[in-house]
């Protein structure tokens, strides 16, 4: 996405939910399915933002509580809280958020670099920021969300 | 003619000529341990043969070339005019080697191996020249091999004469396989000028007449310089379907055959008109009439070929049998899905519909079976590969090495053994590099010059054994620890056992030797085998002794798809064990369980102690519990002997799940061999219990450190 920022002439459509009150979003286009809660089989020794694994379909996927990996408290995963699909490259994984709430449209040249700000850890998995009526939303960056052992499985 | 079908034909020739390649492999090993028998000799000759015939109905001109030259070395020593020395035996395999590399070449479009002039001069110059004219039979300096093929009256193969009697008789099987006299006579008259007659002789009248019987036969008489060779050449893909007689010089005298002395005929079928442009007439008689085999006593001189058996074996696409495989992975869970909601709804066990249940249960489990067995395949091929890599790599490092294979006939999954090919590629790279000593060493140790490398498979519980043995020096320990001290791997006062510092070879970025030759040591090291092994669900082991050599054992899943497993629960998690790692379960009493350590315990069974593990602790599922009085044990063996006892709250059942690869999505969890989906759609992960207890801290009792995991 912080390529797509140079572009700035294209549009780009964001998927954007809900995670402990506040707004974030994904590139639609790396969006598979959005799925409801359905318990996850924990992984051993699997770092804590990794929820476990659920049947999608006659496949394992791996899930993110987003929630731990940005630095909060663990998504309580129940009846209102979903799963979103996502695809990066060859990886596929689900990631828990509180609810999904909008399909935005907006210009590339409205998405701003985050500023450097070292003191926590989640802006290093932000892409991007934007501002829509009123309200900043966060735009991650995937790549970085998704746990190592993916990313080094591709 | 259309390309696919062509394109088809190709491929089929290609995999041919891979199974032929394969013989022929096997043959020259047989040919290297003493075995110098007519038939093996015939063996590696006929597969040369049939490549270089198959390649020229393709066009493929540099396979046959080289195919051709190979296969006039391999004529000689057929003929016993050559001696099997060790070098021609070298000479041999890289002659192999190399025709592999131009079947390759011709099927991938890619360059020819640029050495393959080099060796087929070398080739050559065994036999004393290119292309040897059959020069007179040197008998006096001529031993003879105990050639079963007898060439009866060797003046047949006398200096090239000028004129050729050849007398060609075909049998109904030449018409039913589809086979052309007039191509064949064709191409005689190709060689130098000839004179070509047909015998009606045995035609008959057309009463009775059999339309299917082979009644005619030629005689030729080709003048030009040109051996007997290049004759038979021309009948090479019909010899063991018709009679062929080649005399030479002296003219025909025969009498069976006459120009134009047709016998009568009732009807108005009258062959003479063409008979003299004889390769037209040729034509004609032999769709109409095709004629029946003379009985000329002669037999062709040449050992004709054993008609081989024709495998009863059907080429399927993978893709095919993958998506049968997959399918029937379905079956299984839907089975499992039907056999819940069945017990559910609490029907007698002697209702129909269990009964009906159970044996499609077994059905099922037939099914499997035999679709795991299409899948299954003997490492034979692999372990050539092999043998290939030893010669290259003991040629590129001027080793003498020897490759021993054992258990090539055992089978595994074809994707197993697609995926191990690198891996032992590697393995046996280093084996030839950093594990067999240079000759002079070998020579100071007293050891023969030749090292040896022996590569093993076996079944051995449920699981693929592959191991690769090398007589070498072993590993040399403090050598090894002292570059993983330099390259920061370990501390410098760490204490380690020997089996610990063997082990230091499989951390990422480890190469022994101090040189990095261009064989390996690229930086591509132990620890790349080792995953590529994990990702398989195997595991890889290394033992070695000082002077004595390296032993490195792979264990693999003798299946991708599916496995027997015990459905245990741990702390409300559902788990799968592997049925062929348990030895038995049990429930623990008080005296079964002592303690070892602090934190630890084992239990005793049978006479033996038996360390014993929390799986939910191990899991990091929960705390070790106080008290494991009356839990139940999974007692567990692994391939190295070693035994364990995994604590589990409750066993649910046994049944087959289907295995579902976590490497792909997540990567690889110690303990965990993969995952699999359960009746009700949950997930429960297979336990790798070898792998588990490696990575186990042993903790059974509650203790103030943090647990591992």
């Amino acid at each position: 996405m912080t390529s797509s920022s140079t572009q700035s002439s294209a549009e780009v459509e964001l998927l954007s939910f809900r995670l402990a009150e506040e707004e974030y979003s994904v590139d639609i286009m790396s969006v598979r399915e959005i799925r409801g809660w359905t318990r996850a089989t924990p992984l051993p020794h699997a770092p804590p933002y990794v929820r476990g694994v659920i049947n999608l379909r006659g496949t394992v996927l791996p899930v993110v509580d987003l929630s731990v990996r940005l630095g909060m408290a663990p998504v309580e995963g129940d009846a209102r809280n979903v799963i979103i699909v996502v695809q990066v490259g060859n990886q596929t994984a689900g990631l828990l958020v509180d609810a999904v709430s909008d399909i935005l449209a907006l210009p590339n040249s409205e998405l701003q670099a985050p500023p450097e700000l070292t003191a926590d850890s989640a802006h290093s998995y932000i892409a991007a920021l934007t501002i829509v009526e009123g309200r900043m939303i966060r735009v991650l960056d995937l790549n970085a969300v998704l746990p190592d052992e993916v990313a080094e499985a591709v | 003619m259309a390309t696919d079908p062509m394109a088809e034909i190709r491929a089929s020739f290609f995999v041919e000529c891979e199974e032929l390649l394969e013989s022929l492999q096997d043959a020259l090993s047989e040919m290297d341990e003493g075995q110098h028998d007519d038939e093996t000799i015939n063996v590696v000759f006929r597969a040369v043969h049939s490549i270089k015939g198959g390649a020229g109905a393709f066009g493929l001109e540099a396979l046959v070339g080289f195919a051709h030259r190979y296969e006039t070395v391999l004529d000689e020593l057929r003929a016993g005019r050559l001696a099997i020395t060790p070098e021609a035996m070298k000479l041999f395999f890289h002659a192999a080697d190399l025709l592999q590399d131009q079947v390759r070449a011709a099927r991938d479009g890619g360059a020819p191996p640029a050495d393959a002039e080099t060796c087929l001069q070398e080739l050559e110059a065994l036999i004393g020249g290119v292309a040897p004219a059959p020069e007179a039979e040197e008998v006096s300096d001529f031993q003879p091999m105990g050639l079963a093929l007898d060439f009866g009256d060797l003046t047949i193969e006398p200096p090239a004469p000028n004129q050729w009697r050849v007398r060609f008789t075909p049998h109904d099987a030449l018409y039913a396989s589809g086979n052309e006299p007039l191509h064949l006579l064709r191409a005689l008259g190709e060689l130098g000028d000839c004179a070509l007659r047909c015998d009606f002789e045995r035609l008959g009248t057309l009463d009775g007449f059999d339309p299917e019987k082979a009644l005619l036969s030629w005689e030729a008489t080709i003048t030009g310089e040109l051996t007997e060779g290049e004759i038979r050449e021309v009948f090479d893909f019909v010899e063991d379907v018709c009679d062929i007689d080649i005399l030479s010089n002296e003219p025909s005298q025969e009498d069976g055959f006459s120009d134009m002395a047709l016998p009568p005929l009732d009807t108005g079928f009258t062959p003479s008109e063409e008979i003299t442009d004889p390769l037209h007439a040729a034509e004609s008689p032999a769709q109409a009439v095709p004629p029946e085999p003379a009985d000329s006593g002669a037999e062709v001189a040449a050992p004709r070929e054993v008609a081989k058996e024709p495998g009863a074996t059907v080429r399927v696409d993978l893709d095919r049998i993958d998506r049968l495989v997959n399918l029937v992975g379905e079956l299984v869970i839907n089975q499992a899905m039907l056999a819940q909601s069945v017990a559910e709804a609490g029907l007698a066990p002697n209702s129909s519909v269990m009964t009906g249940l159970e044996a499609f249960m077994m059905l099922t489990r037939d099914i499997q079976d035999s679709v795991m067995m299409i899948r299954a395949q003997p490492v034979k091929p692999l372990f050539q590969r092999m043998a290939r890599i030893v010669r290259e790599a003991s040629a590129a490092v001027g080793k003498e090495v020897r490759l021993r294979t054992e258990g090539e006939a055992t089978e595994v999954d074809k994707t197993v053994i697609e995926r191990l090919a690198d891996p032992l590629t590697h393995m046996i790279r280093n084996a030839v590099d950093h594990g067999l000593e240079t000759p002079s060493e070998r020579r100071a140790a007293g050891k023969p010059e030749e090292g040896v490398i022996t590569l093993t498979a076996q079944h051995r519980s449920g699981r693929v054994i592959i191991e690769i043995f090398d007589d070498g020096a072993g590993i040399n320990r403090p050598k090894v620890r002292e570059i993983a001290c330099r390259k920061g791997l370990i501390a410098e006062d760490a204490v380690l056992s020997d089996s610990d510092i063997d082990n230091l070879l499989f951390l990422p970025g480890f190469s022994t030797a101090s040189q990095v030759s261009a064989l390996s040591g690229r930086g591509v090291g132990m620890d790349v085998v080792r995953s590529a092994i994990q990702a398989l669900g195997g595991r890889i082991s290394i033992a070695s002794e000082p002077g004595k050599g390296t032993r490195f054992s792979i264990s693999l899943p003798l299946t991708l798809a599916v496995l027997d497993g015990m459905v245990v629960n741990v702390a409300d998690e559902t788990l799968v064990v592997p049925l062929s790692s348990i030895l038995e379960t049990a429930t623990l009493t008080a005296e079964d369980i002592r303690s070892l350590g602090p934190e630890t315990h084992v239990v005793h069974v049978r006479g033996v102690f038996v360390p014993l593990y929390d799986l939910g602790a191990e899991l990091g599922y929960r705390s070790p519990k106080k008290n494991y009085e009356g839990d139940i044990v999974l007692l567990t063996a692994h391939e190295n002997g070693a035994r364990s006892a995994l604590i589990v709250d409750t066993i649910l059942e046994q049944r087959q799940v289907v295995i579902k690869g976590l490497q792909r999505s997540y990567g690889h969890i110690p303990g965990v061999a993969a995952a699999t989906i359960l009746g009700d759609g949950q997930i429960a992960l297979i336990l790798d219990p070898a792998d588990l207890v490696q990575n186990a801290s042993g903790h059974t009792r509650a203790n103030q450190l943090s647990l591992a995991g």
